[in-house]
């Protein structure tokens, strides 16, 4: 089981949720996705719409600033 | 599948806006796991043409030179600020400089994301298009009847 990160804090709509799905996609099942991402849409949403598609959301944590980090599980 | 959230556009417009528009739209919802299918009619085709650039495309003179005028995605003009094609290349350079995904990222998301892209049989008679003409993740060319069968039990927006 492999940890992987992906940091969408630069990225906007619709592309924070783009790179999410394709590298969900791309990793193995039980393994774990940490996302960095921002405040609003992203931190409101990501987490969300992966436990809608059936996968785990492990933890959110708070990073600093606006930063979180959302902890998916495939 | 049966309750599979589904969203079809139909992609009438070959303006760059507006083509942003539908893929950021089709993106967006095939990333939140919507089911996503583009119809794309008139000048919506230009957006999904093999050439990008201008090329004489056509069945005869006349559709060579339409295929010519209107170009690929990459001459796509924009709705208003166009200035004879600088438009476009200020909020390319726009959308870079804010890191927005550019409408040719769209599109490779798009297609990365297996959304489903139609071609309106129809239009590509009157502009003398084949399916050859176009990028190969075009899945089909359709009529009027499919897409309404396609898009039935979803949200259909008209672009």
């Amino acid at each position: 089981m492999a940890t992987h990160t992906l940091d969408i804090t630069k990225e906007h709509c619709p592309m924070t949720f783009v790179r999410t799905k394709l590298k969900l996609s791309q990793i193995a099942d039980g393994d774990i996705l940490e996302v960095l991402l921002t405040e609003g849409e992203p931190l409101n949403n990501v987490p969300r719409t992966a436990i809608e598609q059936g996968y785990k959301v492990l933890s959110v944590t708070h990073v600093e600033g606006n930063v979180h980090k959302v902890t998916i599980q495939k | 599948m049966a309750d599979k959230k589904k969203l079809s556009l139909i992609a009438f417009s070959g303006e760059f806006d507006k083509l942003t528009a539908v893929f950021t739209l089709a993106t967006g919802a095939a990333a939140v796991g919507y089911e996503v299918n583009i119809f794309f009619t008139f000048w919506g085709l230009n957006a999904i043409k093999q050439k990008r650039g201008r090329a004489f495309i056509g069945g005869n003179f006349i559709t060579k030179m339409f295929g010519f005028g209107m170009g690929g995605l990459r001459k796509a003009p924009t709705s208003r600020f166009n200035f004879c094609g600088i438009g476009p290349r200020i909020f390319r350079r726009l959308m870079r400089k804010n890191n927005v995904a550019t409408l040719e990222e769209l599109v490779e998301a798009a297609t990365a994301l297996g959304v489903n892209l139609y071609a309106c049989e129809m239009a590509m008679h009157i502009l003398g298009l084949k399916q050859s003409d176009f990028i190969h993740e075009v899945k089909d060319t359709l009529g009027v009847a499919t897409f309404l069968e396609i898009s039935e039990g979803g949200q259909t927006m008209f672009i």
